[in-house]
């Protein structure tokens, strides 16, 4: 059982899509300072799926909006495809957790998809194929008409991910899209991203405090600390490229992977960031078939 | 068929007390000797005679071009500085306490002020009429624009819905429900200042009308035009019932579902 280890992840020689140096932001106001991250470094390869996970209030949101161009980071910089981001890159989509208010309720299922495209100045017919294909890959391709509160969450979460999809991103970040759903759609969902994701060879960053969720999904997991957040691991998932809920998660090597991302965040909830100690890697986990 | 029932149920419902006060009011009035309250009936019989000829032209039309125009200047200009004060913060704080001060101000006093020097002319009117329906559009679209969901603006900067397609696609539907609240206290108000500037220094309109049969003793024609006036802002009340309808739609449905209905 024991003996397993857990590989560090090979980053050179890798084509380097999003890289995030030394980010650090520091909120102020009401003669307060909280420092939400610290200092955060890592890079995601073209077409790669890599997952962060991280204990609740690990300032992962605040990451999102570093590295979406919606907040500015006090120290570091986030770099796309060479290109320093300073506002919203147009290469870029976000899904975000709240699907109910990230979609214009004023406006049907296709004119929330189509205004982003729109704004891209895509010609009409254009556009309308976007649409359809984007709705049609989610599932949901006669909804065109209806508005997002007439949807189940799920639905309007599927919504929100056409329209980033139909956006045509080299990136597309998300975060923590499925914690607001239900179980059962939330497993529909995962499954969606992973076929997204081989369809459209698009990179995926994908934020959430879900341990299993991030194991079951990327391709590599980033492990935050607390709060002022670093990264704690940097760890690859060698997982099957081919993934379903009942066979891979029930699988040893899930198992495994999934103890070993929960002990670390066991261990950021009582670390901070300041302190990241020289075990925050360990190459051997103990428990192979802990569930 | 179910359907056709509780339709003529709700008319039922609508339309009962109104019939009985109506009812009440003729046989009550029928035999009535006072000069001041003349019989309904005797006011029925001059209304025609009294609005349908040469008065819909010139009076009433004035009125309704006035308060039309006064209504959708203060809509205009409300929206517009709702939306630049909305979205700035100083700008908001530095003309909150003035706008206040200016919003309690009964807006018939401003009518000696400005006929002094406006002059008594339509222009006055409409003036009248904008500067005082324009505070519950103005504050309410401040409010509104105010509110504006910050998950929704976060979604609209990440896919470059900015500038004229942010104003137009984001931030007024997002403050439709305020603004349309603000409007529709603006068209009581206006409807009010109407009346109250033709009344106080005109030639022609309803107000104006009312206060010349009022001063010669011509009271059933006196109370004609009340009824006049009151049919008018309950026509116009109509109209907006079904513009709100119309345009808070969605508005109205997302309420539904976010009960749970």
């Amino acid at each position: 059982m024991s003996g397993d280890t857990f590989a560090t992840p090979q980053t050179q020689d890798r084509d380097v899509l999003l890289d995030v140096r030394g980010v650090q932001k520091i909120y102020t106001g009401h003669g307060r300072t909280v420092e939400a991250i610290r200092d955060l470094t890592f890079s995601v390869g073209r077409g790669e799926l890599v997952c962060i996970v991280g204990p609740s209030g690990a300032g992962k949101t605040t990451l999102l909006k570093c590295i979406a161009g919606l907040l500015e980071p006090t120290a570091g910089t986030v770099t796309l495809d060479g290109q320093r981001v300073t506002r919203p890159p147009q290469s870029m989509a976000v899904v975000f957790q709240e699907y109910g208010r990230s979609l214009y309720p004023w406006k049907t299922v296709q004119q929330n998809v189509e205004l982003p495209l729109k704004q891209k100045k895509l010609p009409k017919a254009r556009r309308q194929e976007l649409v359809n294909e984007a709705l049609a890959a989610v599932g949901l391709g006669e909804v065109h008409d209806a508005y997002p509160w007439q949807l189940s969450g799920g639905m309007q979460q599927r919504v929100a991910i056409a329209r980033a999809v139909a956006y045509q991103p080299q990136v597309l970040l998300m975060d923590e899209p499925f914690a607001a759903v239900d179980a059962q759609t939330r497993a529909d969902l995962e499954d969606l991203i992973r076929s997204l994701w081989h369809k459209l060879g698009v990179t995926i960053l994908f934020v959430t405090h879900d341990i299993e969720e991030s194991v079951y999904l990327g391709q590599r997991v980033l492990v935050l600390s607390s709060s002022p957040t670093v990264v704690m691991e940097d760890l690859p998932i060698d997982l099957p490229d081919e993934r379903s809920q009942l066979e891979t998660r029930s699988g040893r090597r899930f198992a495994e992977l999934r103890h070993h991302v929960y002990e670390q965040i066991q261990l950021a909830k009582h670390r901070k960031g300041s302190e990241p100690g020289p075990d925050a890697t360990p190459d051997v986990v103990a428990h192979g078939n802990a569930v | 068929m179910n359907g056709i029932l509780r339709g003529g149920r709700g008319l039922f419902f609508a339309l009962a007390l109104p019939v009985v006060l109506v009812v009440a009011w003729w046989f009550g009035s029928a035999n009535s000797t006072n000069f001041f309250f003349p019989s309904l009936s005797s006011i029925l019989e001059t209304f025609g005679r009294t609005w349908f000829a040469e008065r819909m032209r010139a009076d009433v039309l004035p009125s309704v071009t006035r308060l039309l125009i006064g209504y959708a200047g203060a809509v205009v200009l409300g929206v517009a500085l709702g939306v630049v004060l909305g979205a700035n913060r100083t700008l908001r704080r530095i003309t909150e306490p003035v706008l206040e001060f200016f919003r309690a101000i009964p807006p018939p006093v401003l009518i000696p002020v400005l006929f002094l020097f406006a002059g008594i002319g339509n222009t006055a009117k409409v003036i009248v009429i904008v500067l005082g329906a324009l505070w519950p559009i103005l504050l309410n679209t401040v409010e509104g624009v105010r509110a504006v969901d910050e998950v929704l603006s976060d979604t609209s900067r990440c896919y470059r819905v900015t500038g004229w397609a942010r104003l137009r696609h984001l931030v007024l539907p997002a403050a439709s429900p305020q603004i349309v609240a603000g409007m529709r206290q603006a068209l009581s108000i206006s409807i009010i200042l109407m009346v109250i500037s033709e009344m106080f220094a005109s030639s022609n309109g309803l107000g104006f009308t009312i206060i010349q049969f009022q001063r010669s003793f011509a009271i059933p024609e006196m109370w004609s035009g009340i009824i006049l006036l009151g049919l008018l802002g309950f026509v116009l009340s109509l109209l907006f019932q079904l513009f709100e309808r119309r345009s808070l739609r969605w508005y109205q449905g997302l309420r539904r579902s976010q009960r749970g209905e």
